[in-house]
């Protein structure tokens, strides 16, 4: 497995990679960790002219926690966020996800930003993004500009970035209550059958707030606020779980693969999403 | 001279038969120090490359590769126009069929060889490959092997004659274009007429899917042509270092004597790499072409869609028995797929291998087997994936088959096994279907194993799990699998075993140097079983050196004597017995010898750990280390100089090791998640050469076992889409996936084997797919289930649940 | 073709210097221009860990990394971790608890292994399961790897202690 043959650029500052993206246009892509992109380019089903490496760019790998925001860089690697000593007080839900995410290699080298800004609905973490209500800022020849993850995601591969512009950190407000991230998948290293993101915060045992996501069960990331409505005011009982299982198989739209049919898909994300309710509850 | 040490420790120092003695191929393998295929690296060496076909079925109406020959660093692109000239468009199967090198005007499968590019680099001839340009027209796609009988579709037009007759094949008539073979065992009649008449009969039908060996390491070869001597050396990844020597020797019209195939360390085999595949083929042209050595390493893709599927079985049973359990007859009917050629490999007097060995390990008065083989649009292969021939279809059948039955009779299947075991007394046994089993004790071994799980409380356990979950207490069940298997191991006699004509013994040469240290050659090769540890540890305790002072050579054929190779656990019965017998020859002139220095009769000195005693004297000894050093300055009258030998072993019959496997597992209903709470895996072996190798041996069979039948297959949709190209979807456990595992065993030594071993590498994947899915099989049985099918993934399991309504 | 570039690494102490197309993955500038072939090719999509590496203080899988991406970089293959005469407590422990078979995982796997005993000296069986899980191995069905990886960090953190 080669890939064809790429001219390699490793610009010090952001101003270099903007400019060589202007300068190639579709012809070039940005890579961060390079594990979802490297491995397409060496299938061939990449074809990837100019390839952009930000390992050199300052300022991308700062994870800072604030009094109501935390902004994790997009260099952020899935290792630095189960490692960040801070981190696991602030938003433990985000190293719950990055262990879920592959093997220890990958995650030593798989990115936040990597694992955000291609659209790819495999992946773990536009779903926690969602659930964590975060911005994604992206700076492009016309300056810097905020998304929600919220909306940043349009269809597979898809998103509100335009091919110019490079993802630079996301934020996340300090998440509240209790958290989980459940995850079915085949093994070590395979990608979600379902998963669900979820954080609720209880005062006097009523659900007063609730955000949640899921993971590769169409071909966005999903988020429900009809199933989040489904729990808040409630005592989070079963039938307020049911509900909310009820709300996000309207919105889900999974498709056949090797994991299962749609039928086990849509079962299992309701089964899933309970887990992850009912744990996070339990922590809230 | 009194002795320093203890006979005890004499023994010990050996480290012969029966230690833990550690590996002697660690050293180099923990320093990143082995030297694999793709660890070769030639002067000028080229690389070569496949052009793949990406449909399943289609005629190819053009090869354009003048683009790929423009890419700088690419020196040629063989078609199947080029190898035609040679005769080496296609080659012969072990199956005896023939298959293509290249694309000869279609191709068959999915990932089929079209074109070889051979370039500079690997980077070119990559660049290369995507150059040629290729015009295909498809055709219909035949998946399904019911399907493909039923077709007016001709997968093999040149296995029709013009005028539409089907001829016969290397196995005898034909029903169908697409039809391959009928391979017969036992007495159709009589099985007939004892299921029409029994009182009880269970049937099942089953499919055994298709999967692969996987190796970590593909497969691949450097070959080099030296023009200048004719001489051609082979490295390869090859199970059969010898049988691919006279392969090459028979399609290349090269002297043997010409050929030197080298297999050096090899990354796992598990039946992948004991065929003969067109990368071979292609490489060894390339360098006669070029004059340059030539190097293909298959990818993992190519691995997994070209080269080696095993299993595909569609099988269907009858099992009949008395009221009270006694079994009284078995059916089987295969209907077996091949793919696009049938490449199978097995001893050629037998198409389906020993799947006749379905009888299993029950005392099954009569029983008839009947298996067709079907050509598809799947790749070819049919290797015994870490087993014996066939064998875990074999097993898998009559062990599902025991439990359907037990179902039916509303009988404990632990019980069925029990009272319809082979007994002690009985061997050797012959079966229904013709197997003449050496030894067993089954019963002393089921009890055990029963004893240490605690099996009834496990059944009372599971029948309060099923309680509560009909409670609404639990939405977990908890499966018990039961296996007890019997491998036939170690093909094999001659008088029926061969491969290409080449008989299925083994061999050993030995040579004693003087200060009595060895060297023992065999026509085997490691994968990873640890030879050159456990031949060491044979020979110790045959001729009383040390193992340590032993070195065990395999995988060159200029220096190795003549073998079948490692497969089949045929190593330690075949080559093992070669080795026990050559150094019998060593020891045998060694007491001449002793005899002479000590100046006694031969019959007056015996053997004794390490030395020759004389007789009731046993302070008169000559070591092998001083017999040895007289080999060589002493002028022995009547005796030749040197201390050589060599054996060259048929064996009498196959060795038949055995097993009883318990597994206890727990399912997630709502998601079809499993959880391997316990495996417990009494293996019988014979007698045991290194128990820690054993051991792990069995660790690595179980693992396989579970990947198996938990979900690892090779998938194709409709359209002969492979479905499972990388490891991504092609299910290799990771440490975090698999279990501790529990290991047991009896000792019943093979009555023929002159050590009384019988081979363990495969027994733990022969009897642990079985067990885990009797596990999870066994988990739905409250609820009515009779059968499904593997593998066992968390949506088909989630599939039986939902079937048998426990979804809200 | 496209142009080579400069690339300058240091493998297991010593500086390499080449010129490399971009292409050039990593594990191919090891195996086969550097000669280092201890770490091998498995499944070449990430997957296996066969040939796994430490960079800068990481586990990687140089499958899956251009030899570009590596400039400046500090690299230890097994052929870095321990040799004849200063062998890694690891090694040993392969060997002693039969934590191999065909040896071609082996040097992903012990690389691999330094690193998570690096992380985490004193590892429950669950963590180094989990720890491991990015390297495959076909033949022992990991349980003595396990075991070869417990008796290893036991092994190191007696000499700790000592030292102390």
């Amino acid at each position: 497995m080669i890939p064809a043959a790429f001219e390699y650029y490793r610009p010090k500052d952001m101003a270099s990679v903007l400019s060589l993206l202007e300068e190639h246009g579709d012809d070039a892509r940005v890579m961060a960790g390079g594990h979802s992109l490297i491995p397409m380019m060496k299938l061939r089903m990449a074809d990837v002219p100019h390839l952009i490496d930000l390992q050199d760019i300052e300022g991308l790998s700062d994870i800072e926690i604030g009094a109501d925001t935390i902004e994790i860089g997009a260099m952020v690697t899935q290792m630095d966020l189960i490692s960040h000593e801070g981190l696991a007080d602030a938003a433990p839900i985000l190293r719950e996800t990055a262990l879920q995410i592959a093997d220890p290699q990958v995650r030593y080298m798989g990115t936040m930003g990597g694992n955000v800004a291609n659209g790819d609905p495999v992946n773990d973490m536009p779903g926690l993004m969602q659930c964590l209500d975060a911005t994604m800022s992206v700076i492009g020849p016309d300056g810097a500009r905020d998304i929600l993850a919220r909306e940043f995601y349009e269809a597979a591969y898809m998103t509100a970035r335009e091919d110019d512009e490079v993802l630079t950190s996301v934020t996340i407000p300090r998440p509240k209550g209790g958290h989980a991230y459940e995850k079915q998948k085949r093994k070590i290293g395979d990608y979600a059958t379902a998963a669900a993101a979820v954080q609720i915060v209880k005062e006097n045992g009523v659900c007063t707030s609730a955000s949640i996501a899921m993971t590769n069960l169409s071909d966005i990331p999903i988020h429900s606020p009809d199933a989040e409505a489904a729990l808040v005011g409630t005592a989070v009982d079963d039938a307020a779980i049911k509900a909310a299982m009820q709300a996000m198989l309207g919105d889900i739209d999974p498709s056949e693969d090797n994991r299962g049919p749609v039928a086990f898909k849509n079962h299992v994300a309701g089964v899933i999403l309970r887990r992850a309710i009912e744990r996070a509850w339990s922590r809230a | 001279m009194k002795d320093e040490v203890t006979r005890d420790e004499r023994v010990d120092n050996l480290k012969g038969m029966g230690c833990s003695r550690k590996r002697v191929e660690d050293a180099r393998f923990t320093h990143g120090k082995g030297n694999y295929v793709d660890d070769v690296k030639l002067d000028g060496m080229l690389f070569g490359d496949f052009v793949r076909s990406p449909h399943a079925h289609a005629r190819i109406k053009n090869i354009d590769t003048s683009a790929a020959l423009e890419v700088p660093g690419v020196l040629a692109v063989l078609t199947a126009a080029d190898l035609e000239p040679l005769g080496l468009h296609w080659m012969p199967t072990l199956a005896g069929d023939k298959q293509m090198v290249l694309a000869d005007g279609k191709v068959l499968f999915q990932g089929q060889e079209v074109a070889f590019v051979v370039a500079e680099d690997r980077y070119a001839a990559s660049d290369g490959m995507e150059a040629v340009v290729v015009d295909y027209e498809e055709l219909p796609v035949l998946v399904n092997p019911f399907e493909a009988l039923k077709s007016d579709v001709v997968l093999r037009e040149d296995l029709v004659a013009e005028d539409g007759s089907i001829p016969d094949g290397a196995h005898g008539s034909r029903k169908h274009a697409n039809h391959i073979f009928t391979w017969e065992a036992g007495d159709k009649h009589t099985t007939d007429e004892v299921i029409s008449n029994a009182e009880i009969v269970a049937e099942e039908e089953m499919y055994y899917h298709r999967t692969h060996p996987c190796p970590l390491e593909t497969c691949g070869c450097v070959a080099s042509m030296d023009k200048v001597n004719g001489k051609l050396t082979l490295w390869g990844t090859f199970q059969a270092p010898h049988a691919i020597r006279t392969i090459v020797a028979l399609i290349s019209g090269m002297e043997e004597h010409n050929i030197r195939v080298i297999s050096p360390d090899i990354g796992g085999g598990f039946g992948n790499k004991v065929g003969a595949y067109p990368g071979y083929v292609c490489s060894v042209v390339a360098s006669i072409v070029t004059g340059k050595p030539v190097k293909w390493i298959e990818d993992r893709m190519d691995n997994l869609m070209t080269t080696a599927f095993a299993r595909d079985y569609w099988m269907k049973g009858k099992i009949s028995a008395t009221k009270d359990g006694k079994i009284t007859g078995l059916h089987c009917h295969v209907t077996a797929d091949h793919g696009g050629f049938d490449a199978c490999a097995d001893p050629t007097k037998f198409p389906a291998g020993f799947m006749n060995i379905c009888t299993g390990s029950y005392d099954i008065p009569t029983a008839f087997l009947e298996v067709d083989g079907v050509y598809t649009n799947k790749a070819p292969g049919g290797v015994s994936y870490r087993c014996s021939f066939r064998v875990t279809e074999a097993v898998y059948f009559i062990e599902r088959m025991i439990e359907v039955l037990a179902i039916k009779l509303n009988m404990d299947a632990a019980e069925l096994r029990r009272i319809n075991f082979i007994k002690k007394e009985q061997f050797p046994y012959t079966a229904a279907l013709g197997w003449e089993y050496d030894s067993g004790d089954y019963h002393t071994a089921w009890d055990k194993a029963l004893k240490t799980v605690d099996y009834d409380g496990l059944r009372a356990e599971q029948a309060q799990r099923v309680e509560d979950f009909k409670a609404g207490k639990t939405r977990k069940l908890m499966g018990i699998g039961l296996s007890f298997f019997t491998e036939i191991v170690g093909a094999g006699p001659v008088k029926n075993c061969d491969i290409l004509g080449l008989g299925m013994f083994d061999s050993c040469e030995i040579r004693i140097h003087p200060t009595g240290s060895a060297i023992a050659r065999l026509g085997t090769i490691s994968q990873g079983q640890g030879h050159a540890t456990t031949f060491a540890q044979i020979l110790a305790s045959e001729i009383g050196l040390p193992a340590d002072s032993i070195t065990i050579e395999e995988g060159d054929t200029d220096t190795a004597p003549y073998g079948l190779g490692t497969y089949g656990s045929r190593s330690t019965p075949v080559a093992g017995a070669a080795t026990a017998m050559a150094g019998r020859k060593i020891r045998a002139k060694a007491q001449m010898i002793a005899a002479y220095l000590l100046e006694v009769h031969d019959d007056d000195v015996e053997f004794d750990v390490d030395r020759f005693v004389v007789k009731g004297a046993p302070e008169k000894f000559k070591t092998m280390k001083e017999i040895a050093f007289a080999a060589y300055n002493q002028a022995i009258p009547g005796m030749e100089p040197g201390l050589e030998a060599v054996s060259y072993y048929d064996p009498p019959n196959m060795t038949y090791p055995f097993g009883a496997y318990v597994c206890v597992m727990d399912i997630d209903v709502d998601t079809g998640v499993t959880e391997i709470r316990r495996f417990y895996a009494l293996d019988d072996c014979g007698t045991r050469i290194n128990p820690m190798i054993i051991e792990g041996q069995v660790h690595g069979g179980l693992t396989e076992a579970l990947a198996v039948a938990l979900g690892q297959e090779i998938a194709y949709d409709d359209m002969g889409n492979v479905k499972t190209g990388t490891l991504m979807d092609f299910f290799l456990p990771t440490a975090w996936e698999v279990p501790n595992y529990e290991t047991d065993y009896t000792v019943t030594p093979s009555p023929h084997h002159p050590i009384g071993a019988k081979g363990v590498g495969e027994s733990p994947h022969v009897g642990g797919v079985p067990c885990f899915s009797n596990a999870v099989q066994d988990a739905f049985r409250a609820f009515g289930n009779t059968h499904t099918n593997m593998p066992h993934d968390h949506w088909r399991i989630w599939k039986t649940a939902n079937e048998l309504g426990l979804h809200d | 073709m496209s142009n080579k570039m400069h690339v300058k690494f240091t493998v297991n102490g010593k500086v390499e210097e080449f010129l490399a197309e971009p292409r050039e993955l990593l594990i191919y500038t090891l195996r086969e221009r550097l000669n280092i072939t201890g770490p091998h090719i498995g499944c070449e999509t990430s997957h296996c860990g066969a040939c796994s590496v430490t960079i800068d203080g990481k586990s990687v899988k140089a499958c899956t990394m251009f030899a570009v991406q590596a400039d400046g970089a500090d690299i230890t293959t097994i052929e870095g971790i321990g040799g004849p005469d200063d062998l890694h407590p690891l090694q040993n422990a392969f060997k002693e608890h039969h934590g191999l078979q065909c040896g071609y995982c082996t040097p992903g796997m012990i690389t691999r292994a330094t690193k998570l005993l690096e992380e985490n000296p004193n590892p429950t069986e669950e963590e180094i399961r989990f720890g491991m899980a990015g390297n495959i191995c076909r033949c022992t069905g990991y349980q003595n790897i396990i075991k070869a990886i417990q008796h290893a960090a036991a092994e190191m953190n007696a000499a700790k202690e000592a030292a102390e």
